[in-house]
């Protein structure tokens, strides 16, 4: 069976040339890219962002900050009420120490589920390197794969020898 | 960023430099290393020797049955501050100067905390009851009392201990693919696990930068808040010379200064023995010498604040109490402190001063002196005199208890150095982003 995709690597030594490339690729109707970075490049972030949603991973710190919170006063609400604790003329639930657990557990609640929200999104933990990634990419070379359908190959290495790659592959 | 020099280090320099900290160590390290785990030994063999006599041995009776083990926990907590302080605060105002020293900080922290921790168990005694603090279903139907400062402290710090943690790993991930990619064998193979296969591409990068800020949007609130819940152990007593509502910002404040201290005497050694120069310049000395003296002179606006409360307030008790901690039994202690957290760090106020590693070396320890014995002089010489004549008391450390604060530096140090050794103690990722990115156009720059 013929793959009906291929994909094309280009490796860049410099940020201008790879958001050159990135312009270019995107003016031909190329929409299909993985970027390797070895820092986040705003440049670059710049012109993928363009056609993307903000990332939802602070959909996963509201719910689990909310969850936190709920449970937070859940927990001492009805653990008070289960176990009453009457000293001092104080209220058996006394909502103003109940506030440090809640508060507290939105914060643990809330960062884990940004843990979780970054781990499902990101698509982590990674157990066999991507076949476009290249070591050199947490160093200092920043890579541009390219999926495509078949055949048209020979025109994005153009695009990407043309902005500046020093190295393109297959 | 065009017009930057020449000598700025590239991404490539970035990663030999920082790596080569990761290199075999020499026999100095390993030195420090023997020194450091007989005092740790020390430590362990007065623990043991107090779970098996009894907590005589740490010299706690009436009316100081918080003593030197709640001194050393307030003590390392605070020192737990800085951490998260440059991590997540310095990070929201973007301080680009805290890059190159982030990663070292936020080490610290959670080795502070660490540290921190085991002192409420060492205290309590019997430790193997320590669950009991936790909320946990029982046949009892018994549960925690959450009006107790105490309870809220358990909650405080295992937040905050899970917290930096996640924040330090996450923030490490990057630079664990980059070790990873430049180590071989089964060095190789524990990298990969623990970089989870991390690779840069765009949309890791995109979730992971939107989790960072929101990691650090978490953490500015947690780290203000955590110490303010220490304070409360003290403030919510009635005890004369605790029941302030001082103390939350009093006790954040400290701790900053006695982070930023520790930050110091751990980085100062770092930038000589790794050659790490052109990374944490002098003008990162200087960036950390200002935050000591600026909150070194809030501290002492404190100190005055505290003194005139209590003698403006005309309670009697508040005002025996201050009387005897200045002139009596601890009045060492309490000039000690005086001297060590209001007069030592002025010398910052010179520019000269704030760059030398040395004067900053001196005035980073008499500071974590002075922050030590803040705590003691809260804590032994408030119980001591407190509101009955028949309940007042000198408190003796004994050889146990001293043994063990001794000790808990000890282990301090060990996980600190160990740490330096197997993950960078530089961030690859953070330095490089301050660095001018590799343009090959370096008139026109990036197309804006």
């Amino acid at each position: 069976m013929v793959p009906t995709t291929e994909t094309v690597l280009g490796v860049f030594a410099h940020v201008d040339t790879t958001v050159h490339a990135l312009e270019e690729l995107r003016a031909k109707g190329y929409h299909d890219l993985t970027v390797y970075t070895p820092v986040p490049v705003h440049e670059i972030e710049e012109v993928l962002e363009r056609d993307r949603p903000v990332s939802r991973v602070r959909l996963f710190t509201l719910i689990g900050g909310l969850t936190g919170a709920v449970s937070g006063f859940l927990l001492t609400i009805w653990s008070a009420l289960v176990w009453g604790l009457t000293t001092g003329g104080k209220p058996v639930v006394s909502i103003p120490p109940f506030v440090v657990i809640a508060f507290e557990l939105t914060i643990l609640f809330g960062g884990l589920a940004t843990l979780i929200g970054m781990v499902v999104l990101g698509r982590l933990p990674r157990l066999a390197p991507s076949p476009t990634f290249d070591p050199r990419f947490t160093n200092d070379r920043f890579g541009v794969a390219v999926h495509c359908a078949t055949g048209r190959g020979g025109s994005v290495r153009e695009i990407l020898r043309g902005a500046g790659a020093e190295e393109v592959r297959p | 960023m065009s017009d930057s020099p020449p000598t700025s280090p590239t991404f490539a320099d970035v990663n030999r430099d920082v790596l080569r900290t990761l290199g075999p160590p020499g026999n100095l390290y390993f030195a420090w290393m023997s020194v450091v785990a007989l005092i740790l030994a020390g430590g362990i063999l007065a623990w043991t020797g107090q779970i098996w006599w009894g907590m005589g041995m740490a010299g706690k009776r009436v009316p100081q049955q918080w003593a030197m083990y709640i001194t050393t926990f307030v003590f390392w907590i605070g020192i737990g501050h800085a951490g998260t302080l440059i991590s997540a605060i310095l990070y929201l105002f973007r301080a680009r100067w805290r890059t190159s020293i982030y990663r070292a900080a936020e080490a610290m922290t959670i080795f502070a905390v660490l540290t921190a921790g085991l002192f409420p168990l060492i205290h309590a005694g019997r430790m193997w009851f320590a669950y009991f603090l936790v909320p946990y279903p029982n046949q009892r139907d018994l549960w925690p009392n959450f009006r107790s400062p105490l309870v809220w402290d358990v909650f405080a710090i295992s937040t905050y201990l899970t917290i930096s943690t996640v924040f330090f790993i996450v923030g490490l991930i990057p630079d664990i693919a980059a070790v990873r990619d430049a180590s071989t064998g089964w060095r190789r193979r524990i990298y990969a696990l623990l970089s989870l296969g991390w690779e840069g591409s765009d949309s890791q990068w995109r979730h992971y930068r939107r989790a960072y800020g929101l990691f650090a949007a978490l953490a500015t609130p947690l780290v203000l808040s955590v110490h303010s819940v220490v304070s409360w152990d003290f403030a919510m007593a009635l005890v004369p010379g605790w029941h302030s509502t001082l103390f939350a910002p009093f006790f954040v404040d400290g701790a900053i200064f006695s982070g930023f201290a520790m930050v110091l005497v751990l980085v100062l050694p770092m930038r000589h023995f790794f050659k790490l120069h052109a990374y944490i310049q002098d003008k990162h000395l200087d960036a950390m010498g200002k935050l000591i003296l600026v909150t070194g002179l809030v501290l002492t606006y404190f100190y005055v604040c505290e003194i005139f409360t209590t003698l403006y307030s005309g309670d009697e008790f508040d005002k025996a109490s201050l009387f005897w901690k200045v002139t009596k039994s601890y009045a060492w202690a309490l000039w000690t402190m005086y001297f060590c957290n209001c007069v030592a760090p002025l010398i910052l106020f010179w520019k000269k001063a704030r760059t030398s590693p040395v004067v900053l070396y001196v005035v980073s320890i008499l500071v974590l002196i002075g922050m030590w014995f803040e705590r003691f002089n809260i804590i032994v010489p408030s119980l001591g005199h407190a509101f009955y004549p028949w309940a007042w008391g000198i408190y003796v450390p004994t050889l146990t208890d001293t043994s063990i604060v001794i000790g808990s530096f000890a282990w301090f140090l060990l996980l600190f150095l160990g740490f330096i050794k197997v993950m960078p103690s530089l961030s690859i990722v953070e330095v490089k982003e301050t660095l001018p990115p590799p343009l090959k156009d370096r008139v026109h720059g990036p197309h804006h």
